[in-house]
């Protein structure tokens, strides 16, 4: 790298810049170039560049590797300015173009800065719902235990054992056992009957379910046969043969 | 006030984060998009024109339920809640590059930045603020940031589309012509 052995020495003295302040070396020429409140189109490049020089060196900057780039990039620049050419030549390309359109483009990305900044200062007035998320558990402490410790804590485990539950026993809403027993029991008596004996008088609805079910049951299992005359006419119970019954 | 929208004010309470429309028409997914939208202007015209101290802001890309800003001082110095940490310039320089350039490599924001933008990415990246959109098609297949959701969050936008438009700014610039570059 060409860099000077000897920087310029400064225009403007008593120009104190805090280098903090700045995000890179495009920051800090824009900043040299609004203060001195020149045309950053048409850049004094030679002063400029002085300028920089001298606040890098200033500062004891010459380690960070973007502004020392810079300082090189302008003093190339500055160089190529002093390059005579001809009157009116077109093909003569401004050598600081390219520098210039970076400088716009970043002075852009400031503008944008503000904007954000502002942005979020004006979002940081209004606080959402508070969340803070869950610590992480802690891990578990190493086990640390003696005997006397493990009997006691078994015998707390055993002690938590609860006595064994009686279970409440509830009457089944249908009695199907009680109705098969019912008829079986009037099967033994008797070769036929009628529905009447078997359910009875006062009869509830679970009674007649039960009944019905009962006889539904051992009808299929070929202990007796039911039977109707028509619809609605009282069933009539008969005991199978001996042969067929189970 | 309709049964939904006090579903919807219970949802928005609950969460801490905006709740976009898609995400509260998984409450009901029988409402329909279009009566949740209604449900969401009839709570926020409700705490609008009623005595709140909050009210419901639509941002990034749905809703949410912010404390009023003329009680930001009170709440802020009886440290109920914290400020988000301010961004530092350069982590703004790099959201607005990468916010405008979406995706967006790290050589050309280093370029436009002019300094070593890595480090500042990768921390944008832990708060999640940008993320790996894609990889691009150059050399190496370069990694390509853009926003997230959250970008939007804390900065109170809706969506990209309340960025100031380039044409805005003081500063005209043309676009970037490859050619010009070097």
């Amino acid at each position: 790298m060409s860099a000077p052995t000897n920087p310029v020495t400064q225009d403007s003295a008593g120009f104190v810049v805090e280098l903090e302040q700045f995000s890179g070396p495009l920051d800090l020429l824009l900043h040299l170039i609004h203060e001195d409140e020149v045309d950053i189109t048409d850049l004094p490049i030679a002063k400029i560049a002085d300028q920089f020089l001298a606040v890098i060196s200033e500062l004891g900057l010459n380690q960070a590797a973007d502004y020392l780039e810079m300082a090189a990039r302008l003093l190339r620049i500055k160089a190529q300015m002093l390059l005579p050419r001809r009157l009116g030549d077109d093909e003569w390309e401004d050598p600081r173009a390219e520098l210039v359109r970076r400088l716009l483009e970043y002075q852009q990305i400031r503008e944008l800065v503000e904007w954000l900044g502002a942005a979020a200062a004006r979002r940081a007035e209004q606080f959402g719902r508070g969340f803070s998320p869950e610590p992480p558990a802690a891990p578990p402490a190493p086990l640390v235990i003696d005997l006397n410790d493990l009997l006691a804590a078994a015998e707390r485990v055993i002690a938590l054992i609860p006595e064994p539950v009686l279970h409440r026993v509830v009457p089944r809403p249908l009695d199907v056992e009680g109705a098969t027993a019912r008829i079986q029991a009037l099967l033994a008596a008797r070769d036929t009957f009628g529905w009447g004996d078997v359910v009875g008088a006062r009869s509830t609805i679970v009674d007649v379910l039960s009944t019905f079910i009962a006889l539904l049951e051992l009808a299929k299992r070929g202990a007796l046969h039911v039977h109707q005359e028509g619809p609605f006419a009282p069933i009539q119970i008969r005991r199978e043969s001996p042969r067929e019954a189970r | 006030m309709n049964p939904l929208a006090k579903l919807v004010e219970a949802a928005l309470f609950a969460s801490a984060r905006p709740l976009t429309v898609d995400e509260l028409l998984t409450l009901d997914p029988s409402a329909g998009a279009t009566a949740v939208r209604a449900a969401l202007a009839e709570l926020r015209d409700a705490f609008a024109t009623g005595d709140h101290g909050v009210e419901l802001i639509e941002i990034a890309q749905g809703w949410q339920f912010l404390t009023r800003r003329e009680y930001a001082e009170a709440i802020d110095r009886a440290q109920f809640a914290l400020r988000p940490r301010r961004l530092s310039p350069a982590a703004l320089e790099t959201l607005a590059i990468i916010a405008y350039r979406q995706p967006v490599g790290r050589i050309e924001v280093d370029e436009i930045r002019g300094v070593d933008s890595g480090a500042v990415i990768e921390k944008l990246s832990e708060r999640g603020l940008v993320e790996i959109v894609t990889r691009g098609e150059g050399l190496g297949r370069p990694l390509l940031y853009g926003t997230t959701p959250q970008f939007l969050e804390i900065l109170g936008l809706k969506d990209l589309d309340e960025l100031p438009r380039l044409e805005e700014l003081s500063v005209a610039l043309r676009p970037p012509a490859p050619a010009e570059l070097e």
